[in-house]
């Protein structure tokens, strides 16, 4: 079995290969001595976590492929604070300015990531219902747009963006090493959690115990509403990297760390395929 | 040798940690391979500067180098609130100090994370200095919080593109969307509103501020008495 005959092959009916499996081409440099020094009972093992990098997320995968998931996900947000700050009677007053600012850089993410795409870019017509989208996730969710009931509207608006910001967390890994479409990616993802942290906020300011929920995720799923549940799945993760945090000792109160702690300091990831579901009852494609 | 064996753990550490299931021992073993990769000069920082705080010490190359950067900005962070809390500035509110006891320990938390993922490639601990802070003042408190957490998403947001490990490259997003959940939270507390204002969030493309390592370490280097540099970092 020779390596680079068969990505010889594969460069003939995929010239990206090399940049599929790294954006940097001086890694697959590196397996002629990988192959002539590693036995060669462990090629098989390598080569198929090759393959796997390369097109183990079927839908997604390159950038473009990533870029427009990230799109379709703005296109979903921004359609979302656009009805909302339109919509007389849901928001008050006073936290009219913070969602007109919210909706502002969502239609700015959309923008930006158009003119990134340009032509590769998917049209927002493709969504939804001819670009219009089910606000009640077919059903499972009251009409609050309809009755201006602000508590559920600010529910899906914390669920959103908290969803958000676990899906580029997710898709990083797919342009890693791209200096400018990771960077975005990354300066869209902690807008993404400033806005999390605010939507927070006003819902702690609006609840009765004035305590939560907090501008960080505790455990999985604090919003008090099981309905949006699958958006925090894994949320109350504790071991990081291969560390299990329960062990550590925080060393200034020389007591362990608090669970709570622990699941608030780390944000985790979703997939592709575990975002999707998500998005999908309010028209995502 | 170092480099292709690394290689090697890369790609599969790909796949290893879309499925959440990373162990340790491979995570240390990058670790290991990096601190070969970097040289002697970290070594040499730790072992014979270890007392003497004014010698500096580089952070080192590649994904180590962003890891150990990231270390040294935990570690401010995390002397900062350490203070915050044990001296609570006039007028703080029970909400106030509470939250300013979860923000210390999720700063510590990172801190001791990424000591511990380090292993032996860390850099030393740094010596901090918050004489132009006034603790006790709620404003000079607020003010610094919010530059600490500003200027920590930014440097985050910078160094992300460096990183080659996709495993690192997961660890540090998720640190850094909590730090930008403490900067909306500072933010909003000092200027209800203003936790995504144009000063740091682009009026235009809506992007968040993103900062290299030499744009980072002077502002950071008022507070600190251990000269950090990144002299291996882009």
């Amino acid at each position: 079995m020779n390596i680079f005959s068969i990505i010889e092959e594969i460069e003939k009916i995929d010239p990206e290969f090399q940049d599929r499996i790294s954006p940097r081409r001086a890694a697959i440099r590196n397996i002629t001595s990988f192959g002539s020094k590693v036995a060669m009972a462990a090629l098989p093992f390598a080569l198929g976590s090759l393959f796997e990098k390369a097109y183990g997320q079927t839908t997604v995968g390159d950038v473009n492929g990533t870029l427009n998931f990230a799109l379709k996900l703005e296109y979903l947000e921004a359609a979302f604070y656009n009805t909302a700050i339109n919509t007389s009677g849901l928001i008050p007053a006073a936290d009219l300015a913070a969602f007109q600012t919210i909706a502002a850089h969502e239609n700015a993410h959309v923008a930006f990531l158009k003119s990134v795409l340009s032509t590769n870019a998917v049209a927002q017509t493709t969504q939804g219902t001819n670009g219009t989208y089910d606000w009640t996730a077919g059903g499972t969710l009251p009409n609050y747009f309809a009755t201006k009931d602000y508590a559920t509207f600010l529910i899906v608006a914390n669920a959103f963006e908290d969803t958000g910001v676990r899906a580029y967390k997710g898709q990083a890994p797919f342009i890693i090493g791209n200096q400018v479409v990771l960077t975005a990616a990354l300066q869209i993802h902690s807008v993404e959690a400033r806005h999390a942290s605010h939507i927070r906020t006003i819902r702690r300011k609006l609840s009765s115990s004035g305590t939560t929920p907090k501008s960080w995720i505790t455990g999985a799923n604090d919003t008090g509403f099981a309905g949006v549940a699958a958006n925090y799945a894994g949320e109350d993760n504790t071991m990081q990297g291969g560390v299990d945090l329960t062990t550590l000792t925080n060393p200034t109160t020389g007591a362990k760390f608090t669970t709570t702690a622990l699941t608030e300091a780390f944000d985790e990831p979703l997939t592709y395929a575990q975002v999707l579901p998500l998005v999908t009852p309010f028209g995502v494609k | 040798m170092e480099n292709l064996t690394k290689n090697d753990d890369q790609l599969v550490a790909g796949e290893k940690v879309a499925g959440g299931r990373m162990q340790r021992k491979s995570f240390l073993r990058y670790a290991g391979a990096g601190a070969a990769a970097i040289g002697m000069f970290a070594a040499a920082a730790c072992s014979k500067h270890h007392d003497d705080a004014s010698a500096g010490v580089d952070v080192g190359a590649g994904d180590i180098g962003v890891l150990n950067y990231a270390y040294a900005l935990e570690q401010l962070e995390a002397a900062f609130y350490i203070q915050v809390v044990a001296t609570p500035y006039t007028g703080m509110t029970s909400a106030e100090l509470s939250a300013f006891t979860d923000i210390r320990d999720h700063e510590i938390l990172h801190r001791e994370f990424l000591k511990a993922a380090l292993g032996t490639s860390a850099i030393q601990s740094l010596g901090v200095n918050f004489s132009s802070i006034n603790f006790t003042d709620r404003t000079s408190v607020l003010t610094a919080a919010k530059a600490f957490e500003d200027t920590g998403v930014s440097a985050y947001n910078g160094a992300g593109y460096i990183i080659t490990n996709p495993a690192y490259l997961t660890l540090a997003g998720k640190i850094v969307s909590v730090e930008a959940r403490h900067a909306a939270f500072i933010r909003d507390t000092i200027n209800y509103g203003s936790f995504a204002d144009n000063t740091v969030v682009d009026a235009t493309t809506a992007l968040d501020l993103s900062r290299k390592p030499s744009q980072v370490l002077p502002i950071v280097a008022v507070y600190l008495t251990t000269n950090v540099t990144a002299n291996q970092l882009p």
